[in-house]
């Protein structure tokens, strides 16, 4: 067994979950390449889409693709940094708005 | 010793796949030439700039200029070469050879495409240059420039301090004589080509955002936008190296192999000519001191492109920069 969770190594050998379910997994790849086609955005779009959901969902092996996609794509950094706190605004205020219905619940419980 | 670098297995033990094999499993080894019909000429090492990708490791300090006598035997071999339609002038700074304007008005009156692959910055260095957009028009010569990015903080970090600001002047001085406007048949071209150690994105989509960021922030105009991949060479090849790239930069290549771009390459219909009259299958084998195969003509003087248009290109690892993704050349994208 490996002593960390996470390798870099590992990113590259992602196609290989096809071994195990070949059907499911080709679909899924086939799926995400549309995705990430040229469409009603451009490919740059969908990258920055793309880098802040990879922080949202905190999964390095997406931040380390979608950072160098980015750049690859021809994005800034100033660009990229708003992606992030794009994801940061989303997460903090799913957060923050659980607070209505903590404040819904004091009600309920105080006089 | 670069090849020496390029032929050892990387950090991790594992040998990269030689190209030529690579070349071999798509039925493209070995790879020859389809015609010659460009000729690209390096009038020499010397450059007003310094980049850290440089494959030619160019620089004010460097003193390897053609001479006139050279120069002279390039049009000889061109005149005796009705198929080559087009002549790229390369560097350094071609403009900084002394025999650069003669050799420009020489090649005009030949009737051939002639590109200069101007550094932009070169046009404000010195007073004596400030004329150049209205020679390169007067000679109908095919302007390209390289700009990595659309801001000062890439562009410098790759090209020096103050390069942007300097090329955005020389992009409106071309821009004031017509060049990358509609209607002038004057051609002014970009090049981009990644500020470190990734692969360039879709040409046709950088291109969009190239003009869109050059037009609203200084009212830019120009034609295309040619991306160029990074080729592990020279000053660009100790980056990787020091930067603790080479070997993952190496793979992205590899993994990124394109059977199709591989057949486009620009060595099969280019010959490349040294400041010293060596010929080469390319301006970065001409960095590496790799000349065209053994047996053929190897020096201006002794051009036969009857010959030369039957040889084997050379090759080594370096070429997975041209085949990877949709391509890699001189003219960007190889993959239409």
């Amino acid at each position: 067994m490996e002593k960390t969770y996470y390798s870099p190594a590992d990113l590259p050998k992602f196609g290989e979950i096809t071994e195990l379910q070949p059907e499911m997994g080709r679909k899924f790849f086939s799926y995400y390449a549309e995705v990430f086609k040229e469409g009603a955005l451009t490919e740059r779009e969908k990258a920055l889409i793309a880098l802040a959901v990879a922080h949202a969902v905190q999964c390095p092996y997406c931040i380390d693709a979608y950072s160098s996609d980015c750049l690859q794509k021809g994005a800034d950094e100033n660009q990229m940094m708003e992606a992030v706190h794009v994801a940061a605004a989303i997460k903090g205020g799913a957060a923050l708005v659980h607070g209505v219905q903590m404040m819904n619940k004091i009600k309920e419980l105080t006089m | 010793m670069q090849l020496t670098v390029l032929q050892q297995p990387s950090l991790h033990g594992s040998q990269f796949q030689a190209f030529a094999e690579k070349l071999d499993e798509y039925g493209l080894y070995p790879l020859t030439s389809t015609g010659t019909t460009i000729l690209q000429i390096n009038v020499g090492k010397m450059c007003n700039q310094t980049c850290k990708h440089c494959h030619v490791d160019a620089g004010p300090d460097r003193k390897e200029i053609m001479t006139r006598e050279t120069m002279q035997l390039c049009l000889d071999a061109i005149k005796q070469s009705p198929n080559i339609g087009t002549v790229d002038l390369t560097g350094g700074a071609p403009e900084m050879n002394p025999d650069f304007r003669w050799f420009v008005e020489e090649l005009s009156k030949l009737g051939r495409q002639v590109i200069v692959r101007c550094n932009l910055t070169i046009i404000l260095a010195n007073k004596k240059y400030y004329d150049l957009p209205e020679f390169f028009k007067e000679h109908g010569v095919h302007v390209i420039s390289s700009l990595p990015y659309f801001q000062a903080s890439r562009t410098d970090a790759q090209r020096g301090d103050g390069v942007f600001e300097k090329s955005i002047k020389a992009l409106q001085m071309l821009n004031e004589v017509g060049y990358g406007k509609e209607g002038t048949g004057l051609q002014l071209d970009l090049v981009y080509n990644p500020s470190g150690a990734f692969l360039p994105g879709g040409q046709k989509s950088l291109e969009a955002e190239f003009k869109r960021r050059l037009k609203s922030g200084y009212d830019i105009d120009f034609n295309s936008l040619f991306c160029i991949t990074n080729l592990p060479v020279s000053r660009y090849l100790d980056y990787l190296i020091q930067s603790g790239n080479y070997d993952s930069y190496m793979q992205k290549l590899i993994d990124a192999f394109n059977p199709v771009a591989a057949a486009g390459v620009m060595c099969r219909n280019t010959i490349s000519v040294g400041w010293d009259g060596y010929l080469y299958d390319c301006d970065f084998n001409q960095m590496l001191e790799l000349k065209v195969e053994d047996g053929m003509p190897r020096h201006i003087r002794e051009f036969d492109d009857a010959a030369l248009d039957k040889r084997h290109i050379v090759l080594n690892q370096h070429c997975y920069g041209c085949t990877a993704g949709a391509g890699s050349s001189c003219g960007g994208e190889t993959v239409k």
